[in-house]
């Protein structure tokens, strides 16, 4: 195959922390495979820099938070036949969606000496409340697996297999012991969608819902176990949002438990 | 009793192993060959795991459990098989979480070859098994093994299982296998069934391999004062279980029951997880999934443990059939203790209990059971 024949692909990167970017940074040896398999048009943080060029494939991790982010995301989806969200700033607006709710203009004076020289946005976004999002890939951050197995079947020319089961399937896959059942400790196991492989509980520590929330999540019933097992309920609010703030189930349930704290 | 007096233990009569020499037993299954998989403390709670000594074994652990809770104690009891169970049963030894079934590779005239792995696999001893567990083991092999299609890969593991089994003494307050007419004792589908007392295991035989695994121990023969004691413990572990399912067979009950408004209002608490169905012995839904390598010239078939619980388990193109959690958990209940009885000729629940223990928010499917059905005739 000529090389000019391969595939294009960019990584964007928007409001982030850098951390999704290093899924593919971190591949070791098949990072070099998939440098056969694609070229790698725009990567800042690998080198290539051609932010403009149109591509088959635009991997873009971050939120929408600032002016220019605004402005970046519309170029990136005119020049991008498919575009996929990278983590959980690109898919749900990130921990930074926390300003959300509440002011996030008193925040910025609070905390920044010279807040003039703050150019954000009032509200942290992810990127499909600006444009159109073929793909989401969750998880703060995603891992090898995800992207690869994405970026593989993308250049099969299929979707590919939707993993929106909750994390406890997969940490009952893997034998590992439930910490909510023989600890009490509070897991959002129950409501978050698996793709990590369980990694919190086979390390004996409970999930605090980095991948976002499964589909068909029980947050009222996992609130409800949670006040059982003793967290108040700002405590209980604060489990849902933290990471996945802006994902509306998540928001819902930490809304709904911090009113039930300040009523 | 004394060795002097001992009658040696007569072929297939019950002999009995002293404590101290339960290690004679794994060394012998190891001489024969098998791995030895034991009970073992990890994590907060009991697990199978592999074990080369005796020392490894949960002495002296007492196990509490309850609707969504699983504390472990420790006592001074010489025990090794005071508790009543643990989260898993055999069900993951045999019907594997996650395995490759075949590899398919595409040749250069873009034909595809497909190749079946069977994995290796060691002949296994699985030490302490329940009479809940072999119920289930039971009802593995109808589904794994029965019919036209019988699975290679559970078949070749399944062939080389040897089970030394341990009737309970200490069922949990979440079990009701005497409900279900499963337990405490185990009766058969065993090599070797074991008793545990305070002075020793009554050992019996339940096959001819099992027999001559004992026979190379040259145990001698328990008393009768350790044959009743035997009885008396298998009689009392039936009777303080508490829980029970209405009937034996809620076939007929659940399914004129469909729109019961339990179905909702159970939903309301279930979270969908799918705990329950991954701990029970009996469950055997997977889903497959091809794995590509990344070159794109070959890809891994993975099969792996599913729940009716997930939404891919009901999707047929473009269309989810159960997108709820009301058409979920009665998918969960109507098929485990109704339809089954039409796949299985039986309940396929044998009243463990793990359903219970191990569901985070503690939903009690004997609970749920009578809730729904009444009280049965
Ligand atoms: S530890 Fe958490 S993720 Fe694992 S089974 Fe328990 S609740 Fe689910
Ligand atoms: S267990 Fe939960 S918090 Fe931990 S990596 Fe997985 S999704 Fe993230
Ligand atoms: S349904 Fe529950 S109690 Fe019955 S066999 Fe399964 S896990 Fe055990
Ligand atoms: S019954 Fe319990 S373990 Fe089963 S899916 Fe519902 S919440 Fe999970």
């Amino acid at each position: 195959m000529e090389s000019t024949a391969k595939p294009k692909v960019a990584v964007h990167k928007f409001s982030s922390c850098d951390g999704c970017q290093l899924a593919f940074l971190n591949l070791g040896a098949a990072l070099m495979q998939v440098a056969e398999l694609v070229d790698f048009t725009h990567f800042a943080e690998a080198g290539p820099l051609a932010p403009d060029a149109a591509v088959d494939i635009a991997f873009v991790e971050g939120s929408i938070a600032t002016p220019d982010d605004l402005q970046r995301i519309a170029r990136v989806r005119e020049q991008s036949r498919f575009l996929v969200t990278i983590g959980a700033c690109a898919t749900a607006g990130g921990v930074q969606a926390l300003r959300n709710l509440a002011n996030a203009g008193e925040w910025i004076a609070g905390v920044y000496a010279r807040p003039e020289h703050i150019h954000s946005l009032d509200r942290s976004t992810p990127i499909a409340e600006h444009v159109k999002v073929d793909l989401e890939l969750w998880g703060c951050p995603v891992n090898g697996r995800q992207v690869l197995g994405a970026l593989r079947a993308l250049l099969f020319g299929v979707m590919p297999a939707q993993e929106n089961d909750k994390v406890c399937m997969e940490c009952k896959r893997r034998q590992t012991v439930c910490v909510m059942v023989t600890r009490g400790r509070a897991c959002m196991g129950p409501v978050t969608r698996t793709g990590c492989g369980a990694l919190c509980p086979s390390f004996g520590r409970d999930c605090y819902a980095c991948y976002g929330p499964a589909e068909n999540p029980n947050t009222a019933a996992l609130a409800r176990r949670f006040e059982g097992l003793g967290l108040v309920p700002e405590a209980v609010a604060r489990r849902f949002l933290f990471i996945n703030n802006g994902a509306p189930a998540f928001r819902d349930a930490g809304l709904k438990s911090g009113e039930r704290h300040d009523g | 009793m004394s060795p002097a007096t001992a009658q040696p233990a007569t072929d297939r009569s019950p002999g009995l192993l002293p404590h101290e020499r339960l290690q004679h037993l794994l060394d012998a299954l190891s001489r024969s060959g098998y791995e030895c998989i034991g009970p073992k403390l990890r994590d907060g709670a009991i697990l199978y795991e592999h074990i080369d000594s005796v020392a490894e074994l949960p002495l002296g652990v007492a196990v509490e459990q309850g609707p969504g809770s699983y504390r472990v104690d420790m006592t001074d009891s010489r025990r090794r098989f005071g508790w009543a169970n643990g989260p898993q049963a055999i069900k993951p030894f045999l019907f594997a979480p996650r395995e490759i079934l075949w590899r398919a590779t595409q040749r250069e005239d873009g034909t595809l070859v497909f190749d079946a792995r069977p994995p290796a696999c060691k002949p296994l001893a699985v030490i302490g098994a329940r009479a809940c567990d072999l119920a289930a083991l039971a009802l593995q092999d109808k589904h794994f093994l029965g019919g036209t299609c019988p699975d290679p890969g559970y078949a070749r593991r399944r062939d080389g299982l040897f089970i030394v089994a341990v009737h309970c003494s200490h069922p949990a307050q979440t079990c009701f296998c005497a409900s279900t007419g499963d337990g405490p004792r185990a009766t058969s589908g065993f090599d070797i069934a074991l008793a545990e007392l305070d002075d020793g295991f009554v050992a019996e035989s339940g096959s001819d391999r099992g027999a001559a695994i004992l026979d190379g121990l040259h145990l001698s023969s328990a008393t009768t004062a350790q044959l009743v004691a035997a009885e008396e413990q298998g009689r009392h572990s039936s009777e303080v279980q508490r829980r029970a399912l209405p009937g034996r067979n809620l076939q007929a009950s659940l399914f004129a029951n469909l729109e019961h408004p339990r179905w909702q209002e159970v939903a309301e608490r279930c979270l969908s997880c799918g705990n329950c169905t991954s701990v029970c012995p009996t469950c055997f839904c997977h889903s497959e999934a091809e794995v590509p390598k990344l070159d794109g010239d070959s890809s891994l078939h993975e099969r792996e443990w599913d729940s009716c619980f997930t939404q891919g388990h009901s999707y047929i193109h473009g269309f989810t059939v159960r997108p709820d959690t009301r058409t979920r958990y009665r998918q969960w209940l109507t098929h485990k203790l109704g339809g089954w009885h039409a796949q299985y000729g039986r309940s396929g629940c044998v009243g463990c209990g793990r359903c219970i223990s191990w569901c985070p928010v503690g939903i009690d499917i004997t609970e749920e059971a009578h809730a729904i059905c009444g009280p049965q005739p």
